[in-house]
């Protein structure tokens, strides 16, 4: 795990693929403002697999749409940096934008049944991209169409490439989607919940599909999902998401089998398994709460088994654990940097946060490269 | 990966790891034939019999149209003299009569026929361009650019559209063919915007169209290569409906004596004209031309009739 860099400290290290930091995204409705994605910063390394789990509502879909730079009206990106292969891709033009969109950094998204064009073949549509991106010839196209139907796993591609998505199932068109978005060799590859509009079975194969593809192209995958049993079969890395911020980042199998965050705990202690068969399963009890009104410190403070003193009025810092993990969680903070509430509660400072320099980790300095 | 605790849910869950790319069913399938919605909505269509007819009349009005004037020439200031007043019934030698100068009514529908044709398709063709172009605009930018656009069009709906025609057509017009062509196609694309705006606001949303950002296709190539050809059925009706009331449109404002000039024939002409001899029971001179008119107008609806079925992606024969 590496720490991402903070922010205008210039790119990351080149062996960083992907740095998202202090991204805010917000969406300005008539009711006021929704802050779906509230801080949220991690890093992907090159060929690296990185899960982003969360309810929904946690801002997972809308963090990797600021990352392709997709958040419409009235969604707005208002602060942060993403560093991808030393660009910021917030300052960059619509035009360089639309350069990097499905040739470097590509997109799975969860719905196969609407997300294919119904009045063009499958394979016109991939063929789209590398015509686009790689200014091939529409034979060159048609061809490169073919080769990744049959990379995808689709039997007898040369027919299927010129039907219509209508005249396929599910599973087949998260085949053609997945085809779309490996057609021009992309070095990122966000994967928008690409299972969950499909069977359980076809989940499996579509699953092992992603993670093969993955593996013989060498591209990062950032992988969206609200499925913890997909995040562990499928990536390296996990960061788990709460009402906009990552509460939770490391390994996926100490994060999984050691959650240091009680929210994580939670959802796994929620999972059914044969462990508690015969007994009820856990909750975690109340809602994720009113994006209107979201708590002011720790944002689930109220719902959590564990909350003490500090988490009511203080936001807790993403405090780094181990080399690999971090977590936003008071009980993790060492005693002498927990902020002491003045005597009267009302008097204390509105916001109030600890000394910026407490929430960030040991001093990395500016630029330096992390082994 | 070692996760005792979690190995067990994911094996129940997706029947644990497997090994290769299970085989498809539909590995076996015999070899369809692929359907395009196009060749889908022309299977559709043929099974619409009213359709069918339609397009036979017009087909058949096209080719009177492209041929006629060619193989029965008609020259109306050449007068040849009625052989008795108000014109000759209808007889072998004049199968739909003739005028009060004796002046072949067959041919005058004949001839009258590729003006009215032309009329209609070049109306519409100007109409579906300049109003699939505003709509498009309109729907897919949105914003002010969509409100400014709708109001230019409310503004077109208020117009009061007869009037307009008149002035226009005899101070721009000059009773010309062409300026007339310009004038109904101007006048009659704010329907077509709307709906084509209407179209583009629901499909801007949808999937496929945020999945083509997301290839990184540009704006203008999503508007008019991804969106439009899914908006395009409902347009494609709407405008066989402009071409056939454009149609009715030019008899009407010719009968009125506002369109084409005398010496060019069109049926809204031949009507006018026949209108002074109609209280002496010559109906031949008025009959024909106003069958030919009806008789277009028909089979240009029942197409569009038969069109809207067959484009409707929800209808499944």
């Amino acid at each position: 795990m590496i720490q991402p860099r903070t922010e205008g400290s210039g790119p990351p290290p080149d062996d960083v693929l992907l740095e998202v930091r202090g991204l805010k995204t917000y969406f300005k409705v008539l009711d006021g403002t929704v802050p779906a994605v509230d801080g949220v910063d991690f890093s992907i390394r090159r060929g690296e697999t990185l899960g982003l789990v969360g309810e929904s509502g946690s801002g997972k879909s809308v963090t990797s749409l600021s990352i392709m730079r997709l958040i419409e009206k009235p969604g707005e990106i208002v602060a942060g940096e993403i560093w991808f292969e030393g660009r910021d891709l917030l300052k960059l033009s619509e035009k360089d934008m639309e350069d990097i969109r499905g040739d470097d950094i590509t997109m799975i998204f969860q719905e196969p049944m609407t997300s294919l064009n119904p009045v063009f073949t499958v394979g016109e549509q991939i063929a789209e991209s590398v015509r686009l991106h790689r200014h091939a010839s529409k034979r060159d196209a048609w061809d490169r169409a073919i080769e990744m139907l049959r990379l995808v796993g689709i039997p007898g591609p040369e027919r299927r490439v010129k039907q219509y998505p209508h005249e396929m199932s599910g599973g087949m068109r998260q085949r053609v989607v997945i085809a779309m978005a490996l057609a021009c060799d992309p070095k990122l590859i966000v994967a928008d919940e690409p299972t969950t509009a499909l069977d359980v079975t076809i989940q499996a194969q579509i699953l092992e599909l992603i993670q093969r593809i993955q593996a013989e192209s060498g591209a990062a995958l950032l992988l969206i999902t609200h499925d913890l049993a997909v995040v562990a079969e499928t990536v390296q890395r996990v960061a788990v998401m709460y009402a906009g911020k990552i509460v939770e980042s490391g390994s996926v199998e100490e994060t999984l089998l050691q959650p240091k965050h009680p929210y994580t705990e939670g959802l796994l202690t929620s999972i059914p398994s044969r462990v508690v068969r015969g007994q009820r399963l856990n909750v975690i009890k109340g809602t994720v709460p009113n994006p209107f009104r979201l708590p002011k410190g720790c944002r689930f403070e109220p719902r959590c088994p564990y909350s003490f003193e500090p988490c009511k009025p203080f936001e807790p810092p993403l405090e780094q654990i181990s080399a690999d993990r971090r977590a936003r969680c008071w009980l993790h903070v060492p005693k002498g940097r927990i902020p002491v509430l003045a005597s009267p509660p009302a008097s204390g400072p509105a916001g109030a946060v600890p000394p910026a320099p407490a929430s960030e980790p040991p001093a990395v300095p500016a630029g330096e490269g992390v082994a | 990966m070692t996760l005792p605790d979690l190995q067990s849910p994911l094996a129940l869950q997706y029947g644990g790891p497997s090994g290769g790319a299970p085989p498809e069913t539909e590995d076996v399938e015999v070899a369809l034939e692929s359907l395009s919605q196009w060749q889908l909505a022309w299977r559709r269509f043929k099974l619409h019999r009213l359709a069918a007819i339609g397009l036979v009349i017009f087909g058949a009005m096209v080719l009177v149209a492209i041929l006629g004037p060619i193989l029965l020439p008609y020259d109306p200031l050449f007068i040849p003299n009625a052989t008795r007043p108000g014109g000759d019934a209808p007889s072998l030698a004049h199968l739909f009569g003739t005028d009060n100068v004796g002046r072949d009514v067959f041919r005058m529908v004949i001839n009258g026929a590729r003006i009215s044709v032309t009329i209609g398709i070049f109306s519409m063709i100007i109409a579906g361009v300049v109003g699939v172009f505003i709509g498009a605009i309109a729907g897919y930018v949105g914003g002010v650019t969509d409100n400014v656009l709708m109001r230019v069009v409310d503004v077109f709906f208020a117009i009061p559209f007869l009037f307009v025609i008149l002035v226009a057509a005899r101070f721009f017009g000059q009773g010309q063919l062409s300026s007339l062509i310009l004038i109904f196609g101007l006048l009659s694309w704010p329907l077509i915007a709307r709906l084509v705006r209407a179209m583009f606001l629901s499909l801007r949303e949808a999937d496929f169209v945020e999945a083509a950002r997301a290839v990184g296709v540009s704006d203008i190539r999503i508007t008019f290569r991804h969106i439009l050809p899914s908006a395009l059925g409902p347009v494609i009706v709407a405008m066989t409906l402009i071409m056939a009331s454009n149609i009715v449109l030019e008899a009407f404002v010719s009968y009125l004596g506002f369109g084409l000039s005398e010496d060019q024939t069109s049926w809204g002409n031949a009507l006018s004209n026949a209108q002074t001899v109609l209280s002496q029971g010559n109906w031949w001179w008025a009959f024909f031309p106003g069958m030919a008119i009806a008789l277009t107008v028909l089979a240009i609806n029942f197409i569009g009739d038969g069109l809207r079925d067959a484009l409707d992606p929800r209808s499944r024969l």
